[in-house]
């Protein structure tokens, strides 16, 4: 040997690498998704089907379409993330919506959502969201005229989703109550992806298990609506629903799990990130009990997505050896 | 039983079996030595020796001038070739002392002389610390800090407890548990020294628990009430000095101070030993310990090697180099620095060296999944630092503690975007410091 000083790489250290990478996580995520998914085409069918693959089409090539204009590697493509934002925001969309509109819908979210900002990473929306929020005030009548899941036969005309019938129906003092039962299987009317408790939760346990999502977020969104919605409920029943009956409807569950929890638009220390999932249940309890919308998981993340810069700011971790001024 | 540890913190693969069940080697002293007269955290020492002089072993060749500086000694006996500029593993040129081995090993004089104190332990603070900056000896552990240093703490502080750190948290050395295995007594017998030096009243030796064995062995060993040996958590950076002392006591050591601040001084086994040898036999420090490993060692090996032995030499001695090896590194592979050359020379804080080939990755842009706040065991944010450093925001960087980093690694090692966090902050860290110069000057 030895006469080889042959090339070697100089690096700084640590030389050691975890296997995960980012590409890894999207994929975890969609994979994640997939229970939600299959579910949303059982119970909507073909339409559900057809949203999902149009919005995910349409994300992909607006991203395809930025990384050209930016003159970037379209190896980014393949991260997975643009699949991501277009699956969620299909499975916030309600079954009925034209498939022109889900694709307007996926535009702006990439678009708007993600790509002016810079891209994946500099965000401060969750993308997925503001693709839904901009069709919410587009086209709000699409967007709240729901059907009912293939399974049950009803007048389509009035029908309602769980928390529109609560809202709206005065649904405690008719007794027309939609049953836990239901929400939690998922046989209600609804988005997409957000009816079954069971498939999103699902999806979910292996998030937390490969440690993709922050456990604190949904942990302190639910906390957070049990404790504001449960007030009101002991209070008053005969007004008010339980606060199982606000966990399980809605979408508490896709967006306790898998919007809130986005990495990118989420705080990045362990104070903030609890100051942001509590404020994230209390503003959709809020909505929910006092707004004027049925629902208010949508606008409640989006608003705490904006105090994340500041959360991250006023919430640096102690450093060891830190004393706090008095 | 509950182990102790500290909070956050990561566990990289251990990759210690290489090595783990095999006993030192002496690896015979190459022809030639090369000896810098900077080997340590500090400024470089000045040469007692010019070309053409005759040297012994032992005999002491650059002398340490400053406080911050350790002096240096020849590791074989032989005929100076060269006081000049040569390769260091640090990454530039330093002022090297070049010396034929005869082979004789003759030993100098003045260690002749010595060699007194042999466990009468008859001797005091003062001359403790006399003879640990005449023997040259600096932290082992990697840091190379100058040890006499380390034994003089300030008036006003009281030294309650010394911590003896066979952690060996960094994958793949497993150096440092050989000699816990095969030199217990000159460990602890180094350990009782520092106590004396210090005037604390008890020793803890902290041993991560993958070192089951050398953790028995040492305690077969102890002796009296005051030692304590504790196993710990296996988790990185066990045996960085802050963490260790908060894992072990529950004392956090202020931002900007020295264990000192809270009554502790910690040496890593290796010192220890080598200021037991110091004071048993008056051998100057002139060899180590080093663990030969990775992927890219035909034989690895755990080796003793003299001071100055080119790496090229060492690696023959281990089979040699595989083919396609494209990293070489000189320490374990979290904290070790990138080498270029396989001429550099084995320094006092060479703690290992490792081969092996990497593999690429892709970077990506933060996606801010706070796993390096989760990890950082000094709880610091280090993808704010790096964007800080980034862009040259110092200010901010000071505000958000960059100068508390002590760059472990735990941060990048667990980066799904694959950042260079570390390198950053360096960065940022320098930039910081050289501007605190020019503001004070």
């Amino acid at each position: 040997m030895p006469d080889r000083n042959t090339s070697f790489i100089i690096q700084s250290s640590p030389h050691l690498r975890e296997k995960d990478s980012v590409p890894k996580i999207m994929f975890t995520v969609i994979i994640s998704l997939l229970p939600a998914a299959v579910g949303s085409i059982y119970f909507f069918r073909f339409k559900a089907a057809v949203l999902l693959l149009c919005c995910i089409a349409a994300s992909l090539l607006t991203e395809a379409l930025f990384i050209w204009l930016r003159k970037l590697s379209f190896r980014s493509l393949g991260d997975g993330s643009a699949i991501i934002t277009g699956m969620l925001l299909a499975m916030t969309l309600p079954p009925s919506l034209p498939i022109e509109l889900g694709v307007i819908g996926a535009v702006a979210a990439i678009a708007i959502g993600k790509q002016v900002f810079g891209g994946l990473g500099h965000n401060i929306f969750n993308p997925a969201l503001v693709g839904r929020a901009f069709l919410q005030t587009a086209f709000p009548v699409a967007m709240t005229t729901w059907v009912p899941p293939a399974l049950i036969k009803v007048n389509t005309a009035t029908f309602a989703t769980p928390l529109g019938n609560l809202k709206f129906q005065d649904a405690i003092a008719q007794g027309t109550l939609t049953p836990l039962k239901d929400l939690f299987w998922g046989n209600i009317g609804g988005c997409l992806g957000e009816t079954s408790a069971i498939a999103l939760l699902l999806g979910a346990a292996l998030l937390l298990y490969r440690r993709s999502i922050d456990w604190r977020i949904p942990l302190g969104i639910i906390i957070s609506i049990a404790l504001f919605t449960g007030f009101f409920w002991l209070a008053n029943p005969e007004k008010y629903a339980s606060p199982l009956f606000h966990i399980l409807s809605g979408g508490l569950m896709i967006g306790a799990f898998f919007m809130a929890t986005d990495m990118v638009t989420s705080p990045i220390t362990s104070r903030g990130t609890w100051i942001y999932a509590l404020s994230i249940g209390f503003v959709i309890g809020l909505i929910r009990l006092f707004g004027g919308f049925a629902e208010g998981v949508m606008y409640s993340i989006l608003f705490m997505n904006a105090f994340v810069p500041l959360l991250n700011r006023y919430t640096r971790p102690r450093i060891l050896g830190e004393t706090r001024k008095k | 039983m509950k182990l102790k540890t500290f909070p956050k913190g990561t566990h990289p693969p251990e990759l210690k079996d290489l090595t783990a069940k095999k006993p030192l080697e002496s690896i015979p002293p190459p022809e030639k030595v090369f000896i810098p007269l900077l080997q340590h955290f500090g400024s470089p020492a000045e040469s007692l020796v010019s070309k053409g002089d005759e040297v012994c072993l032992g005999q002491k060749i650059g002398e340490c001038k400053t406080l911050f500086s350790a002096s240096v000694h020849s590791s074989v006996s032989g005929k100076v070739l060269a006081v000049d500029n040569h390769v260091h593993p640090g990454g530039s040129l330093v002022n090297t002392i070049t010396i034929a081995n005869d082979g004789q090993d003759r030993i100098s004089p003045e260690i002749k002389e010595k060699g007194a104190h042999v466990l009468e332990m008859d001797i005091g603070p003062d001359e403790i610390r006399h003879i640990v900056k005449e023997a040259g000896i600096v932290g082992l552990g990697g840091a190379a800090f100058p040890t006499a240093v380390k034994l003089t703490p300030p008036k006003d502080k009281t030294i309650d407890t010394i911590i003896i750190n066979g952690c060996e948290c960094e994958p793949m050395l497993t150096a440092d548990s050989r000699l816990m295995l095969e030199y217990p007594e000159d460990i602890l017998y180094g350990a009782e020294i520092i106590r004396l030096a210090t005037g604390a009243e008890r020793i803890i030796v902290g041993i991560e628990d993958n070192k089951i064995e050398a953790f028995k062995t040492l305690k077969n060993y102890v002796k009296n009430a005051s030692t304590e040996i504790a196993l710990l958590k296996t988790k990185y950076p066990q045996g960085a000095e802050k963490n260790l002392i908060y894992a072990l006591l529950k004392r956090e050591v202020p931002r900007g101070g020295l264990p000192f601040d809270v009554g502790i001084v910690v040496q890593n086994v290796g010192t220890s030993k080598a200021i037991g040898d110091a004071v048993k036999d008056g051998i100057p420090l002139h060899q180590r310990a080093i663990t030969v490993s990775g992927s890219g060692i035909k034989d690895p090996k755990n080796v003793m090697v003299r001071i100055g032995t080119p790496f090229k030499n060492v690696i023959e001695f281990c089979g040699g180099l595989k083919d396609n090896v494209d990293t070489l590194i000189m320490g374990g592979p979290m904290m070790g620095i990138s080498q270029w050359s396989l001429d550099v020379p084995v320094i006092k804080g060479t703690s290992g060296i490792l081969a092996w080939t990497s593999s690429p990755y892709q970077e990506y842009d933060c996606i801010r999944c706070s796993r390096c706040v989760d990890h950082c065991p000094m709880g610091l944010v280090p993808t704010q630092l790096m964007k800080c450093a980034k862009y040259e925001n110092l200010t901010e960087a000071e505000n958000w503690g960059i100068l508390d980093c002590v760059e472990c690694g735990c941060c990048q090692y667990s980066c799904p975007a694959k950042i260079p966090l570390v390198h950053w902050i360096r960065f940022g860290k320098n930039k910081t410091i050289s501007l605190r110069r020019k503001k004070s000057a």
